[in-house]
């Protein structure tokens, strides 16, 4: 069975990092209930004329998957397969809107021909002329997930040898407002370094891209390898960390054997208990870290997630702004990342060193 | 990795029939679902006929036993009751007797409540429950509830008119790889507004019976639907010692790249699609028995279909094709599902359905569908599913393993 | 005409949201599909909604756009022709 290396990746969060030559170094800190994101000159990436029909999530996605693919050194790839969790919500916004203020009249395509989920797959696929497997995930806080165990399997079966992987979300108004009516946003702004602290039900939304691409080729300059990858549309609180310790042993692997443990606590105190239960229970002595008071909330935010256990193996280091624990020397070889949200849709990612 | 897919279980709703019983009655009756639409109210109601279903949201309520606090879409109760019925045809008694996934697929999601509140969320809260019924997983989560999965491997594939068909693609691929024994695979939508008006736009409707590969073709009927079909390993066919209802031996999935919403006109997606189906399934396109096309009666989608069919099979020896969509209407994500069941039910009974409302053969080429109903051996039936963003798939489906 | 030509520049330019395009560079008999401007299909879509929604012009049938959205000449004229708003 072939590995799973990722060789480029390219990012765009309420963070810096589109630029991959930085990793965390200078933080914005935010007192929001939603977190904007920090865009790069999308004119550098994008010609004007496919620009013009683009709302953010696009943007954001194509360019997310050009810096990708930049850094591994690739025109084009087997496979492009992305996760979103709510798919183009300005253009859904935007049609939905239009049709009931004007009564079904003088309606324009644009923003209905954007608004279909698979939107970003396929204009990155017509950007590069690439005419292989395309598929784009829409469940939820596995959407990510779910395109990374489809590019795992194609890899490991020797169906594809290069894969673009991504997930990516966009806030839309109508959206932000419904959610903050039924609790799923904070009432309040929380500053990003109290997020945990909060106490309060809700989390802070973001919005963001992160891609990265796949291969069964190892390069000098390659992140890490992906080794194995499990969800699960509920699991009761009390046999996570059962699941968690099973998921270590079909790997062959211990608690112990973990380095570092990636989370995606959100700040909503109805939700954040799945992750407090491994991080007193079973990885209470695991270096731990989190990341969502980074990126904000969003159904594929634990691609975010995925980045920064990549970043943390190339690196070597655990940047202060992610600790969630004491600092530990450890050897970084290992990573299990950990995320669910509101409760449901659980997935479990480990990362290893290459 | 040549672990054969088993399908042993089928469910299906739509404009012509509520359970498989149903839709196969009506395709061997040439009875089409095509009517002017009744249940929502729409500005178009004159200018365009769809596959509609005749439940109300409350009947199908009701026929899966919801509390009044639910907040099902009617996506979701359309995919309930398909997938229900996929897991008693495959007689499964204990859902969790074998690691069972479920990955369906949709366009619609909770859009059609959506619509329908829009405004009204910001007012009151009265209908604030659908809110968080919106998203496309949402829909295939209350499936999960619904068939008993938990903790399992959940998901749902959104990429237009071939979704369904991906999903059962993918599911396959989790069979194969063995990260499971047996799947849930299909997909539903429902009509909305959303989707009446958005193809209104793109001015490919039809305000009459559509007719899938005539010359004088006007557009599609949208329909609604949900189909879903259980796939299982070797392992669980033997130690249950199941008969299979057909196998699924080939798939494919590539991508137009040409144009966000129209298909490149020598059909490039469509025919890289089937390339690669054939392959999988190790077979030559002389072995293929019948069509099932995509033929969704727009000017685009039927002459690079054709296109296609021609570029894989040579003009003269494209097998007899038909595309059922005269009589659901295209149901969009669920396309693929209940043009799948209706591929496995026609192996099953060795018949190739009418190809409705066909009268004149496209100019572009020496192409005429099947018009009548056909009983004829068929072994290898093959079926397309071609969508927007130039996403194209095709299953192809086997008597034999 | 001359006013009716300059609106139609601009309407183009807001309604498929031509950022980086002037008035001045659209010349009046420039190809606006394919060569010269590059609009498509989906912009031939938007166009003819326009001139039902400005101009009270309905077309039955895409295809008609072709001819009519050549150029903004071919344009202004049919407007002027068939406008009913």
């Amino acid at each position: 069975m072939k590995q799973v290396f990722i060789n480029g990746i390219g990012s765009i969060t309420a963070q810096k990092t589109f630029d991959n030559t930085l990793f965390l170094g200078e933080i914005i800190s935010y007192e929001n209930d939603v977190l904007p994101v920090i865009d790069p000159d999308y004119k550098n990436f994008i010609p004007p004329a496919a620009a013009r029909r683009m709302a953010k999530g696009i943007k954001m996605g194509v360019v997310a998957s050009k810096i990708a693919l930049d850094e591994a050194g690739l025109e084009t790839v087997d496979a492009i397969i992305t996760g979103t969790g709510l798919g183009c919500t300005v253009d859904s916004e935007k049609f939905v809107s239009a049709l009931i203020d004007n009564q079904e009249a003088y309606l324009t395509p644009t923003s209905f021909i954007q608004s279909t989920h698979n939107t970003v797959g396929g204009q990155i696929a017509l950007g590069l002329g690439c005419q292989g497997y395309n598929f784009t995930y829409v469940h939820g806080s596995i959407s990510f997930e779910s395109a990374l165990m489809d590019a795992k399997l194609q890899l490991e079966n020797g169906e594809a040898s290069t894969l673009l992987i991504g997930g990516v979300d966009e806030t839309g108004d109508h959206t932000i407002k419904i959610h903050k009516l039924i609790g799923h946003i904070k009432k309040e702004r929380v500053k990003s370094s109290e997020l945990l602290d909060s106490k309060t039900t809700g989390a802070i939304f973001g919005e963001g891209a992160n891609f990265f691409v796949l291969s069964n080729q190892k390069k000098a300059d390659s992140y890490a390898e992906v080794q194995a990858l499990k969800t699960f549309n509920t699991m009761p609180l009390e046999l996570l960390e059962a699941a968690a310790n099973e998921f270590l042993k079909e790997e062959n692997l211990e608690i112990k054997d973990v380095d570092v443990l990636i989370l995606g606590n959100n700040g909503d105190v109805s939700f954040d208990m799945y992750y407090e239960a491994l991080m007193k229970g079973a990885f209470k002595n695991t270096q731990q870290a989190y990341y969502k008071h980074l990126c904000g909330e969003f159904y594929t935010a634990s691609s975010f997630g995925f980045w920064l256990g990549c970043k943390i193996l190339k690196e070597q280091l655990v940047p202060e702004i992610v600790l969630l624990n004491e600092k530990q020397v450890a050897n970084l070889g290992t990573i299990l990342l950990y995320n669910q949200y509101r409760g449901e849709n659980h997935s479990f990612t480990l990362l290893r060193k290459c | 990795m040549s672990q054969s897919i088993a399908i042993t279980g089928m469910g299906i709703i739509s404009a012509i029939g509520n359970n498989v019983a149903e839709n196969y009655a009506s395709l061997l009756n040439g009875s089409s679902g095509i009517t002017k639409i009744s249940k929502i109210d729409t500005i178009h109601r004159d200018a365009i006929m769809v596959g509609e279903i005749d439940f109300t949201n409350q009947e199908l309520e009701s026929i899966l036993g919801l509390t009044p606090e639910n907040n099902y879409s009617r996506t979701a109760l359309l995919a309930a009751i398909a997938a229900k019925e996929a897991v008693a045809d495959a007689k499964i008694a204990d859902i969790k007797s074998w690691k069972t996934g479920l990955i369906s697929s949709t366009s619609v999601g909770g859009m059609d409540m959506t619509e329908k509140y829009y405004y009204d969320y910001l007012e009151n809260d009265t209908h604030r429950k659908y809110i968080e019924g919106h998203h496309a997983g949402d829909t295939t989560q209350k499936v999960a509830e619904q068939l008993g999965i938990e903790a399992s491997l959940v998901t749902t594939i959104s990429t237009a008119c071939s979704s369904a068909a991906n999903a059962i693609m993918f599911g396959a691929r989790l069979i194969k790889s063995g990260k499971l024994d047996r799947v849930i695979v299909g997909g539903a939508d429902c009509l909305s507004k959303f989707t009446i008006n958005g193809f209104k736009t793109l001015m490919i409707l039809s305000d009459t019976y559509s007719t899938p590969f005539d010359e004088n073709r006007k557009g599609l009927n949208l329909g609604e639907a949900a189909a879903f079909l259980v796939l299982e390993s070797e392992a669980v066919m033997q130690a249950e010692n199941k008969k299979a209802l057909a196998y699924l031996i080939g798939y494919g999935n590539a991508n137009d790249a040409y144009h966000q919403t129209a298909s490149s006109e020598n059909g490039d997606g469509a025919t890289l699609a089937m390339q690669k189906a054939l392959a999988v399934a190790g077979i030559a396109p002389s072995d293929i028995d019948y069509v099932n096309a995509h033929g969704t009666a727009t000017g685009n989608n039927d002459l690079s279909e054709g296109r296609a069919l021609i570029r894989v099979f040579g003009e003269p020896r494209v097998p007899d094709f038909s595309s059922t969509k005269a009589y659901t209407g295209h149901t969009l994500a669920a396309a693929g599902g209940i043009e799948a069941v209706y591929s496995v039910l026609a192996l099953q009974h060795n018949v190739i359905y009418p190809n409705l409302n066909f009268k004149t053969p496209m100019k572009e080429f020496n192409l005429r569908p099947q018009t009548v109903l056909k009983h004829t051996e068929l072994n290898t039936v093959l079926s397309n599913s071609l969508g927007f963003g130039g996403n194209c798939s095709t299953l192809i489906f086997s008597k034999n393993p | 005409m001359g006013d009716l030509k300059q609106e139609l520049k601009e309407k183009i330019i807001e309604q498929l949201n031509l950022e980086d395009i002037s008035v001045d560079d659209i010349a009046d008999a420039e190809p606006l599909f394919g060569e010269g401007l590059g609009l498509d299909s989906i912009d031939a879509l938007e166009l003819i909604v326009m001139l039902d929604k400005d101009y009270g012009i309905k077309l039955a049938d895409p295809k008609e756009g072709k001819k009519i959205f050549e150029s903004i000449d071919t344009m202004a004229n049919y407007i002027a022709e068939h406008k009913t708003k």
